[in-house]
């Protein structure tokens, strides 16, 4: 056992499913002899070889057509995309390919790939280095898709991502890969070493895909939110003294809709919260599973704080991002309602 | 403003439409023999005069000449022969059943027999080809069981794919045959990237990736080329160049300015230019790239020089866009003709014994055919479980799908 930071937790996993299979091949842009532009590759070239870790050209859905075809002929690749808003030119190659392999083949070939690509804002990053596009990706049958918030869960989720015969779409909360974020800017950052989910067994271990977590035990409101939403969403339960029920769903697809279900039973309100646009954002699929599942036990309409209908900002950053004070009022809200 | 200062846009328009004479004069054919054939392992850049030549080996007078004409068993010819014949047949019979509403779509790939069933028959067993929809030969060539191809194709009770795919998206692991999926040139970056797995296993097989003239224009022809230049893969990178896009002739896609071969030079990938409707070429230069792969030196490109002689798909009337009568002037012949005088040539076979083969298949592909249908035609008969629409999404099917089958009552 030992503290890691979130990029820890994931070379880690790296270098376990490297060392524990030899059909793992680790490759993306800059991911080789310079060991990732976060890092996360760091060291995996020099102990596994070229032939296991390697840098590819500039091209999104080369490096995933690449990985499709190595799926095929019985290959476990982790390729990664540099940044989720460049995800888009593989797009093709993920949704019409990857994830539908399995389908059209009748299982003959499948896509046991794991794209790994550093998600969401906080950070600065402008339109194109901030983006959330889960939503384009939970649309698609045949994949899934899961986001980590703290470093355990990012290895144990990484190795069964990893494991899992299905193609798997891992977004990393970048803004949380050095320690936790809260939303509150104006405060000096937390490094990970300060926070129990920090403590990152060695070796092999597993964080089942599907399956929610409850990050905070509540009463009163349920709040669903998944990657750097957790923590803004467990320090606005603090501040508003709302005894809140946090939901880290950590997997989006396939959703855990049973303890979803059984936590808007128990307290009877939901406030729904991501950094993604708001229009046909993942929210709208939650809350149409709220309101299948748990209509007559709700007592107020359901909320959700997300990024705002436009491009991600760069001046405007904190005006954007969905803080704690965005979701502090939402959960006064439901409760007044 | 000055009316010859005025930009203009270009747009490429093919040397005939409807009502017009043929003219191939575009084509530059060299005789017979004429290019040459590089060593095995020519460095690329030593041998950039073979994408504008064109390899040919059978001549006018029906006779295997130049340097690419291999001895050949006959044995091996008449394979080839009769995967053509029976690949005609199969879709002349297909063909048929479409119109008799017995499948939704069909696609022939009449002209461009020799193409798929050459390099089938020069590719080892454990190979992966990823095809078009325009490569049934490559199954056909290694006798797969027919009945199973029309049975996918007819969606029926014993379709292996359960019904969830369009008619010819074959899926065929065992037999070298990657999953069809309708999403074009998509095959072509997978084939590398399958090609890279071999090599990065230390394995002996290679891929072969297949594109046509029109999807070159695709995003993935580019990647798959870089991918290809750079980790020099044992891949063969096949262009069929048939001519024609459903309605856009080659010069949309690019073929007017500069001919798909010479695409390779950029990346330093030796190319070469063939005649794809001249088997024994087709089967000297697939097995050059194969040796050639195989053998570590990394991947080749090959434009197939043809003509796509029926309609796109039994969706398409070429008619609207093109000389009715244009593939009768295709400078080129056709492949099974031009194999079968060669073969009578040689004295090892007969326009009397073609005609009893020709009699034999088509009873053949028919009996198939109506085995086939006994287990059901599209809408009609025995059919896939509705169930089957929620098998294979994920590997285990997941609580939500499994609600909607309930849902669903399947």
């Amino acid at each position: 056992m030992a503290r890691k930071n979130m990029i820890e937790a994931i070379r880690d996993a790296l270098d376990v499913m490297l060392g524990a299979d030899d059909n793992v091949v680790v490759f993306g842009e800059d991911v080789g002899y310079f060991g990732g532009v976060f890092r996360a590759t760091e060291g995996l070239q020099k102990k596994y070889g070229k032939s296991r870790v390697f840098d590819a050209p500039i091209s999104e859905l080369g490096i995933i057509g690449a990985a499709v075809g190595m799926g095929a002929y019985g290959l476990r690749p982790v390729p990664e995309i540099q940044f989720a808003d460049y995800i888009l030119p593989a797009y093709d190659q993920i949704a019409s390919e990857a994830a539908r392999l399995r389908y059209r083949s009748s299982g003959e070939f499948f896509a046991p790939i794991t794209i790994r690509t550093p998600c969401g804002g906080g950070i600065f990053g402008g339109q194109t280095h901030s983006q959330s596009p889960e939503a384009l990706f939970t649309h698609v049958a045949g994949l899934k898709v899961v986001m980590p918030s703290n470093p355990y869960d990012a290895k144990g989720l990484l190795i069964a991502s990893i494991e899992d015969d299905d193609p798997v779409i891992f977004f990393e909360p970048k803004r949380l890969y050095n320690g936790p974020f809260d939303g509150h800017h104006e405060r000096p950052v937390t490094p990970w070493s300060a926070h129990p989910a920090s403590e990152v067994p060695d070796g092999h271990y597993t964080v089942p895909l599907g399956k929610a977590s409850i990050a905070r035990e509540g009463e009163a409101v349920t709040v669903l939110a998944y990657g750097t939403m957790v923590h803004v969403a467990l320090v606005a339960a603090q501040e508003t003294g709302i005894d809140a029920e946090v939901v880290d769903l950590r997997s989006l697809l396939p959703l855990d809709e049973e303890t979803i279900e059984a936590s808007v039973k128990k307290t009877g309100r939901c406030v729904v919260v991501h950094e993604a646009t708001r229009t046909s954002g993942f929210a709208g699929e939650l809350i149409a599973v709220v309101q299948e599942r748990c209509l007559y036990h709700l007592e107020a309409p359901i909320e959700r704080v997300t990024g705002w209908d436009t491009p991600y900002p760069h001046a405007q950053e904190w005006d954007y991002f969905p803080g704690p004070g965005r979701v502090g009022a939402a959960l006064h809200k439901v409760m007044e309602a | 403003m000055d009316p010859h200062r005025q930009l203009s846009l270009h747009v490429p328009e093919p040397s005939s439409r409807p009502g017009d004479q043929p003219d191939f004069s575009y084509l530059k054919l060299l005789p017979a023999g004429g290019a040459r054939r590089p060593e095995q392992d020519c460095p690329p850049q030593d041998m950039h005069d073979l994408a504008f030549d064109l390899v040919r080996v059978l001549d006018d007078e029906h006779a295997a000449v130049g340097p690419w004409a291999m001895e050949l068993d006959p044995s091996l010819l008449l394979r080839g022969l009769r995967a053509m014949e029976k690949t005609r047949i199969f879709d002349e019979r297909m063909l048929m059943a479409q119109r008799q509403g017995k499948t939704s779509i069909y696609v022939q790939c009449r002209g461009e027999e020799a193409i798929a069933c050459g390099q089938r028959l020069a590719l080892g067993p454990h190979d992966m080809c990823f095809p078009t929809y325009r490569q049934q030969g490559l199954l056909i060539a290694q006798d797969f069981p027919l009945v199973d191809m029309i049975c996918q194709i007819y969606s029926n009770a014993r379709d292996k794919l359960g019904g969830r795919s369009l008619p010819f998206f074959y899926s065929e692991r065992d037999h070298g045959f990657f999953s069809i999926s309708g999403n074009l040139g998509t095959q072509f970056m997978q084939a590398v990237g399958w090609a890279m797995a071999s090599a990065i296993k230390g394995d002996n097989r290679i891929a072969s990736g297949w594109i046509g003239d029109g999807s070159t224009a695709e995003s993935d022809f580019h990647a798959a080329l870089v991918y290809a230049s750079v980790y020099k893969p044992p891949v063969v990178m096949n262009v069929v160049n048939n001519q024609w896009a459903i309605s856009s002739f080659q010069g949309i896609a690019g073929g007017q300015a500069a001919n798909f071969a010479c695409r390779g030079h950029g990346f330093n990938i030796p190319s070469l230019r063939v005649d794809g409707n001249d088997f024994l070429a087709v089967h000297a230069a697939s097995k050059w790239a194969i040796d050639r792969a195989r053998a570590n030196l990394g991947p080749t490109l090959i434009e197939w020089v043809t003509y796509r002689a029926a309609a796109h798909s039994t969706s398409d009337d070429p008619g609207k866009y093109r000389p009715a009568d244009e593939y009768a002037a295709w400078p080129l012949g056709d492949p099974i003709e031009r194999l079968k005088q060669h073969l009578i040539a040689l004295g090892q076979w007969s326009e009397s014994r073609h005609q009893a083969m020709v009699e034999e298949l088509g009873a053949e592909v028919k009996a198939a055919a109506k085995q086939a249908e006994s287990f059901g035609t599209l809408g009609k008969g025995p059919a896939p479980s509705a169930s089957e629409m929620f098998n294979h999404v994920y590997k285990e099917m997941p609580p939500h799908l499994r609600r909607q089958r309930q849902q669903g009552g399947v």
